[in-house]
Order: C-alpha cells, then structure tokens, then sequence
C-alpha cells in the first residue's frame, strides 16, 4: 500500500496525521513491523542542531538619502560582501570582527563574528552599519554609518549553501605532545579524545539516505521558522561509500536552505565562537519525512548501532589533505560517551546537539500535529547515487 | 567529617601570611591545591579543597575572614547557563572531574558545583560563552 503526499496532507488539514519522530519510530516498527507500522504511519519527523560554516545572511537595507552604491560593508565592525545592487549585502558565517586578534594569542577565542551579527539581527538587536563607495553619478553618497535591525531591513533572510551534513567524520589527534584547536573542538594528544559531530539517528539526510523524499522545494523547519531546501549542498558527495543500510560510511550528502530571518528565533541560530577554528553559525533544522510506502519507512528507523562513521587525524592527515580513515566506530558507541581506538579506551564528546535536535523534531512533529504545517512534494531532485556526481579536489594549475 | 572547595583572595598585604600552614596546624584541616596564581599587582588566589570535621571547618573559615581574605564556595567561580548551552557535550570530554557531564538517556548536559575543580579547560572547549569563570 502506499500514500501520496496530497492524502498525508489531507489527514493533517483534519488534525488526524500520525506523527513520531525518527527516535520513536525505531521503536513502533520494532514492535509493529514494517508493513502495519507503513499503514499507520504518515510522517516521521528528524532534527539536527549544529555549527554550519557555510551559512549566510543575505540583506537589503533600503536606499539612503542620498544614495550610495555600498563599496565596502560592515555590520557590527564584520565585513559583508556587497558586490552585488547597491545595497544589498551577504554576511557569512565565519567573517571575523576586524579587530580580532585571530590566532595572534593562541588559540583564539573569536568571541564575534559573522554568525553572531546573524544571531543578533534575528533576535531583533540594534546593528551597526557602516559602508564606503566611490560615488556615481547616480549614487553620490561616499560613506554611511548608521543603526540598523530586523524590521528597518526590506528583506533579511537566511541562505546557507551547505547545511545537514549526511554523517560527517570522527577527530583524533595523534600527535604526541600538543592539544589542538580545530573544527572538531579540542582534541587532545596521543587520541586521548574523540569528537563527532551529527545527530545520527534522527539526522535529516541519514533517515532518506537516497534523497527520494526529501528535494529541492521541500518545506522544512529552519531556525525556529519554515524555511525550505533550495539545491543542493555544496561538496554534496552522494557517491560516497555507503553500508547495506543505504547510509554513507562518512561525509557525503548535504543541503542549501533558505528562510525569512524575519520568523525566526535566536534560540534556534546561534552564532558560535569556536577555540582557535573562528567563527561559526550554529543552524537549527527539522525536516519532515513523508511515509509514503514501506521503502520510506524503513529507511527512517535506522538506529545508532547501524549508523558507521570513520575516524580521522586532525594533526596531520586531515590538514595535509593525505591519509585516510584510521578505524570504524557507530553512533551507539560514539553516544556512550567512551570508544575503544588505539589499543585503549578514549572519551568522546559531540559538538552539535543531540538533545536540542530532538528538541526540533518534536516541534515539528507537534506543528504537524496541530494543522501548522503541511508537507510538500520536491520539485527537483537532489543527485543520488545514479548521478556520477563526485566532489573534486582543488588541483592547483599555472 | 566534611570537604569543601573554596577560592581564596590574598589582597596584597597578606601574600606572605603562611594560611595553609594555619589551617592544618591550628584547625587539623588536610589541604588539597587545586590551583595558585599570583596576579600582577601581587594580589594572590588560592582554590584549595579542605577536609576535616565540621566545627574545625567552620574555625577556620572564621580565621580566614578575621585576617582579611575574602573567601568563597568554588561553585561561585565556574558558572554554567543553561540559557546558553546548545547541550552539545564537547566540554564533557574535557572536564577531568566529570562536574560537566551528559545524561546519557537524554543527551542533555549537566553541571555539577560540587565536583568542579575549577581547571578552567572547559572554558575555551565551549563555543557558546556558556560557561564563565567570575572569581
């Protein structure tokens, strides 16, 4: 038997959807199995809550009297790329403040940056707005330097050109005699920790591991509001070795997404400092899984114990771009905070949020529920596996 | 008998007083350092953990404050907002006396004063400013 998403949505209009989250759902099809768990079931709901580099604001200030065409940008003292209409700008996640010290002092703290200018705007915060130009003779003014917020901007919304990573890697670090400061949080000499970073089970991507449901067009949970998946991630990489469950051993799938600023919450974007790395913007998604047939449900009750992530070195291998995966480890063990590697027992942190993601997939489950939001059929896929798409390493060349 | 941790403040004219010496000597308080710094203009803080039976415990915080250190409970000098924390646990794994640690059920994190010594490496493995040291 099998459902469309125009009868999903009908039963969600009446209030009479059946909704769980990609944690229950492991457990409704353990108890009912997969074929009665298909009937009863309409939408599984996932979540992920972490720092996402490639995240970026974009916004139109409204014209100035008189006008300028903005050379040169800054909001709150962090530059905004503004090669584009006159006043229109695109902020980025990892931009620092001009008087950072970096890593001068390291490692640095990077206490504001890029994701933070995004987190305050969305939280409604008065933001500093300088800009230089040239002068035309259309657009005469030189310099401005102004307050700007949410609701002086025309438009504030968030496009973020890789978001949601389909399982990502786990940091080591195998040198012998320094901590060090990386994406992947502190890691410890001789692999004396380990750190991972994805909501595993209830990941997005790893729950429609082949991308059927889940396309461009798709309405989606995005920083506390609806937002929508717009293409492809950038580096998405869905030819990456995959186990029998149909999910990628490692890195592989990833998202762009985008949504009005104007709706969302600061609880659900974060700009984020990270040690010695920069800055970041920590991204809060939830997207819907419409249970159409056995197939789809089936790949959403994948467990932890099933989900398999490598193991890099951070030290050497990861920077120089050389090496490969140094062991194996699922997301049960990596959750239980201890894994055996190296002849040893090492402790394991994660840097994005398992439980706030959990958080995210409930509110959406619950906005379901309600009537609140309606799912969407995609209006273009994302590549797959029969696609060839491969992501190609930067061969430097005269 | 009973154990706390304290943070100590020498303001500049008792950095030479032999405090420690006093409290096992006059008090039978069995010491533990945790941490000593002495700031540039020679003010010192002390984070000591003291273990010994309560009335001595009690004489000897009188002690200190009748010579004029200003003294407080170690929870005051590591602060954890939960408003702040994404609960994300990667200052778990860097935190030697598990006062950071995660409900392994939920995946949430928690802080716990009591086991915190205060080693301050917890400070820059959040990236969210959710834990402060104000001493």
């Amino acid at each position: 038997m099998t459902k469309t998403i125009s009868e999903i949505n009908k039963k969600i209009r009446q209030g009479k959807a059946v909704v769980f989250n990609a944690e229950e759902i492991i457990h409704v099809v353990e108890e009912e199995g997969l074929k009665k768990a298909a009937q009863m079931v309409d939408v599984v709901t996932t979540g992920t809550f972490g720092p996402m580099c490639s995240s970026s604001a974009i916004i139109n200030t409204g014209h100035s009297k008189p006008k300028i065409k903005m050379q040169k940008a800054w909001l709150n003292n962090v530059e905004a790329y503004c090669g584009l209409a006159a006043v229109d700008l695109i902020i980025g996640a990892t931009q620092l403040s001009e008087d950072d010290i970096e890593n001068k002092i390291f490692p640095g703290r990077f206490s504001y940056g890029g994701g933070h200018v995004i987190e305050d705007l969305i939280a409604g915060k008065d933001v500093h707005l300088k800009a230089i130009a040239y002068g035309t003779d259309c657009y005469p003014r030189k310099e401005i330097e102004t307050m700007v917020n949410l609701n002086t901007l025309n438009q504030a919304y968030l496009f973020n050109p890789r978001n949601a990573y389909q399982n990502y890697a786990v940091g080591v670090n195998m040198h012998s005699n320094r901590t060090i400061y990386t994406y992947m949080g502190m890691l410890q000499p001789n692999a004396n920790n380990a750190n991972y970073c994805t909501s595993g089970q209830i990941s997005p991507l790893i729950n429609d591991p082949y991308y059927k449901v889940i396309g461009i067009g798709t309405k989606i949970f995005l920083g506390g509001a609806q937002g929508f998946i717009a293409w492809q991630g950038t580096q998405h990489n869905p030819m990456q070795k995959r186990a029998e469950t149909g999910v990628p051993i490692s890195a592989s799938g990833t998202i762009a997404v985008i949504g009005d600023m104007k709706q969302m919450s600061p609880e659900w974007i974060r700009g984020t400092s990270v040690t010695g790395y920069g800055t970041s913007l920590t991204v809060g998604i939830g997207v819907p899984i419409p249970i159409l047939d056995e197939e789809t449900l089936k790949y959403t009750a994948i467990k932890d114990e099933e989900i398999i992530a490598q193991i890099f070195d951070y030290s050497e291998d990861s920077p120089q771009g050389k090496g490969g995966s140094l062991g194996e480890v699922n997301y049960k063990e990596l959750k239980s905070g201890k894994i055996f590697f190296n002849n040893k027992e090492i402790v394991t942190s994660c840097m994005c949020s398992y439980a706030k993601a959990l958080e995210i997939a409930n509110m959406l489950k619950e906005s379901i529920q309600k009537g609140e939001f309606e799912l969407t059929e995609a209006v273009g896929k994302i590549p797959s596996v029969d696609s060839g798409l491969i992501v190609k390493p930067l061969l430097e060349r005269k | 008998m009973i154990t706390r941790t304290i943070v100590l403040n020498f303001p500049k004219n008792l950095t030479k007083e032999p405090v420690t010496y006093r409290l096992v000597k006059d008090y039978d308080l069995m010491f533990n350092i945790l941490k000593a710094k002495i700031k540039q203009d020679e003010q010192g803080m002390l984070v000591i953990q003291l273990k010994g039976k309560e009335k001595n415990m009690e004489l000897g915080m009188e002690y200190l404050t009748s010579i004029g250190i200003i003294w407080e409970n170690l929870s005051q000098g590591i602060k954890w907002d939960d408003r702040k924390c994404i609960h994300c646990s990667a200052c778990t794994s860097v935190c030697p006396s598990k006062a950071l640690d995660v409900d392994r059920k939920t995946m949430y994190v928690n802080f716990d004063n009591e086991k915190c010594i205060a080693c301050e490496l917890c400070l820059s493995a959040c990236s969210f400013k959710a834990i402060t040291l104000d001493i």
